[in-house]
């Protein structure tokens, strides 16, 4: 009795979460549905799910029009660039505020996540201003930093949380077994902080990848990347849903490839401080 | 060879005084028990001598040689933790053999040594596993085989048996004080628990608010306590004690009898007349918690079964030769 009402929970839970997985999902499926669809039958009501003329011409079109590998080698460099470069400041600052902290640490922390609070277009001006004097418009240089700053906070935090959950003791059971500072990073902490290391660097990848804000205004063609790219198809002779849809579809096939090779620590990173 | 002795050590939190000159001789092999209330130092105390924290003031001699500004993993100490302490990502042999790594001895030499120790802990079945997949007794078996191959100067416990259930608690402690008597290293223990500190030690460390308030053998602080808190603090139930005009009788402020010290009669004349509150019938002993009037409340017991209840009256008689005697600032009174 008690096995089977067990089972049917499993089987509610497990649809359910299907349904609220394929839920999430949908919106990319229309997306690349949409990307095989010509230009008449994208926008067609009722729409088609399947049964439509597939096509891959959109695709044709869209490399044809625009240089899609120049956008996606620079939105290689602009999120792999600004990931390091923010990863290396963060490493240090998180591990020093969870290992050592003072009685500011959850101030700053705070102070740092307040800095998200304000909208960019607050200080789009005057950031718009300075890259200018700077000669950073259009640079790949100048994306790359505003992207690390931009998401250092959330780095810097979410690293803290994944440091902190590494108990003390056995920090200290190592330094009693006679490791050194640089063999306990290397034997001790590094194998311990790795699926946080690697969740955080995904994510901060995924949302660097899909800035849209800053990489719009401050790029114009040389350094434009692939959301710069996407933006090209909602031109103002029109929308292209078919196009657009190509072009998101290319813009984010390898983010979702990364993703999804690294599933498995990314649940393990996110779930860390639960499963212990 | 691993004599401890401690100088004068101090221990300040910021402004708080945590350990308040403390001085201890540890002699090489004994077991050395830490016991006192929750935050009374107990654990500063033993990180102190690990390395884990740096002294505020005073020394920390092992075999002779001042160790205070030695970091942890040059004074030759090993230390087991409450919380195991395991590394997660290591299988146990991994676990056991990582200060030998550490050390940079030969591949061949730690599996050996590993091996061995896993077999005194009756652990060679589980040497590939990982920590994750260990019973609390077991990983904690593991912690102590990580202690042990070191062949350490001492080994640092930290109330290490508090998280396992009661009766693996008795069996751990057996195995640990049978380890220690075999290996011969010295052994400091930190505990809170009474039985744990009367049957393990060869010598007993009272700490009271960061100040040692009497060291000795568990018989001494048994029959001879230094103190009225030593006097309630070892012994279970605890010491009665009487102020007032029993204790002037004996020229003494406070004195104190221990529950099996009062002789219990249902009519007797002489001794403190009261009435019993609560009786509990272990079978092995008997327990009275005895109102007796203006002397206070009492506690009675009785090597094995006493047939009074809740509501009689009982004479309770203190046996002269086990009366302890306190002065006014609670300083026991011999002679
Ligand atoms: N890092 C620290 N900073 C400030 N105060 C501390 C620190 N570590 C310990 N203390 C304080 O020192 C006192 C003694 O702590 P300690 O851990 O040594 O107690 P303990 O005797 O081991 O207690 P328990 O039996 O509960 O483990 C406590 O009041 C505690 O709050
Ligand atoms: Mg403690």
């Amino acid at each position: 009795m008690a096995r089977m009402a067990t089972t049917r929970r499993v089987a509610i839970s497990t649809v359910a979460a299907w349904l609220f997985g394929f839920l999430i999902f949908f919106p990319i499926l229309w997306m690349v549905l949409a990307s095989f669809k010509t230009e008449l039958e994208a926008f067609a009501i009722p729409p088609s799910f399947l049964f439509f003329h597939w096509t891959t011409e959109n695709y044709a079109t869209v490399q044809e029009r625009s240089d899609y590998f120049h956008h996606a080698l620079n939105s290689i460099i602009i999120a792999g660039g600004s990931t390091v470069i923010a990863l290396l400041i963060a490493i240090p600052a998180a591990w020093s505020m969870a290992f050592s902290p003072t009685k500011r640490t959850k101030d700053i922390l705070l102070w740092m996540l307040s800095t998200k609070m304000m909208p960019p277009v607050g200080v789009l001006v005057p950031i718009y201003l300075i890259y200018k004097s700077f000669g950073l418009l259009d640079s790949r240089t100048g994306l790359v930093f505003i992207l690390c700053l931009g998401n250092l906070p959330i780095v810097i935090w979410m690293l803290f949380t994944y440091f902190k959950e590494i108990p003390r003791d056995i920090l200290e059971a190592a330094r009693m077994d006679g490791a050194t500072i640089g063999r306990e990073l290397v034997y001790v902490l590094t194998p311990m902080a790795i699926p946080g290391l690697a969740s955080t660097m995904l994510l901060n990848l995924i949302l660097a990848w899909n800035e849209a804000f800053w990489t719009l205004n401050l790029s114009t063609s040389y350094a434009a990347p692939l959301t710069t790219f996407i933006a090209s198809y909602s031109s103002p002779e029109g929308l292209f849903w078919a196009k657009l849809s190509a072009a998101s579809t290319l813009a984010i096939a390898p983010i979702l490839v990364l993703g999804w090779f690294s599933q498995k620590q990314l649940v393990r990173g996110l779930t860390f401080g639960a499963v212990k | 060879m691993g004599q401890i002795t401690l100088q004068g050590v101090q221990k300040s939190f910021g402004p708080v005084h945590i350990i308040k000159g403390a001085d201890l001789d540890i002699a090489d092999g004994s077991f050395v028990v830490f016991v006192g209330p929750s935050g009374c130092g107990k654990t500063t105390l033993l990180r102190l001598i690990a390395g884990l924290e740096d002294v505020s003031g005073g020394s920390i001699l092992i075999d002779g040689k001042n160790v205070v500004d030695t970091p942890p993993a040059k004074r030759g100490l090993s230390m087991v933790f409450q919380s195991y302490a395991l590394y997660p990502h290591m299988s146990v042999r991994g676990n056991i053999g990582f200060g030998l790594k550490m050390a940079g001895l030969p591949r061949d030499e730690i599996n050996r040594k590993v091996e061995g120790a896993a077999a005194t802990l009756n652990l060679t079945p589980y040497l590939d596993r990982k920590p994750r997949e260990l019973s609390g007794g077991q990983r904690q078996r593991v912690a102590i085989g990580r202690a042990i191959v070191r062949e350490p100067k001492a080994f640092l416990f930290d109330e290490p048996l508090s998280n396992l259930d009661a009766a693996l608690r008795v069996q751990m402690r057996i195995e640990v004080t049978r380890l220690q008597k075999q290996l011969g290293t010295t052994a400091i223990y930190v505990t809170h628990d009474q039985v744990e500190a009367m049957t393990m030690a060869d010598k007993i460390v009272v700490l009271n608010g960061g100040k040692i308030e009497q060291y000795g053998s568990p018989l001494e602080l048994y029959e001879r306590p230094a103190n009225l808190f030593v006097a309630g603090f070892i012994g279970s139930p605890k010491m009665n004690f009487v102020t007032g005009e029993p204790a002037l009788q004996k020229g003494a402020a406070t004195i104190g009898v221990r529950p099996e010290h009062l002789k219990i009669e249902r009519d007797g004349a002489g001794g403190w007349l009261g009435t019993i509150t609560v009786a509990e019938h272990l079978g092995s002993d008997t327990f009275l918690y005895v109102d007796a009037g203006p002397i206070g409340m009492l506690t009675a017991r009785y090597i094995g079964e006493l047939s009074l209840h809740a509501g009689d009256r009982v004479s309770l008689v203190p046996d002269p030769a086990r009366i302890h005697r306190f002065d006014n600032s609670g300083n026991a009174l011999r002679g």
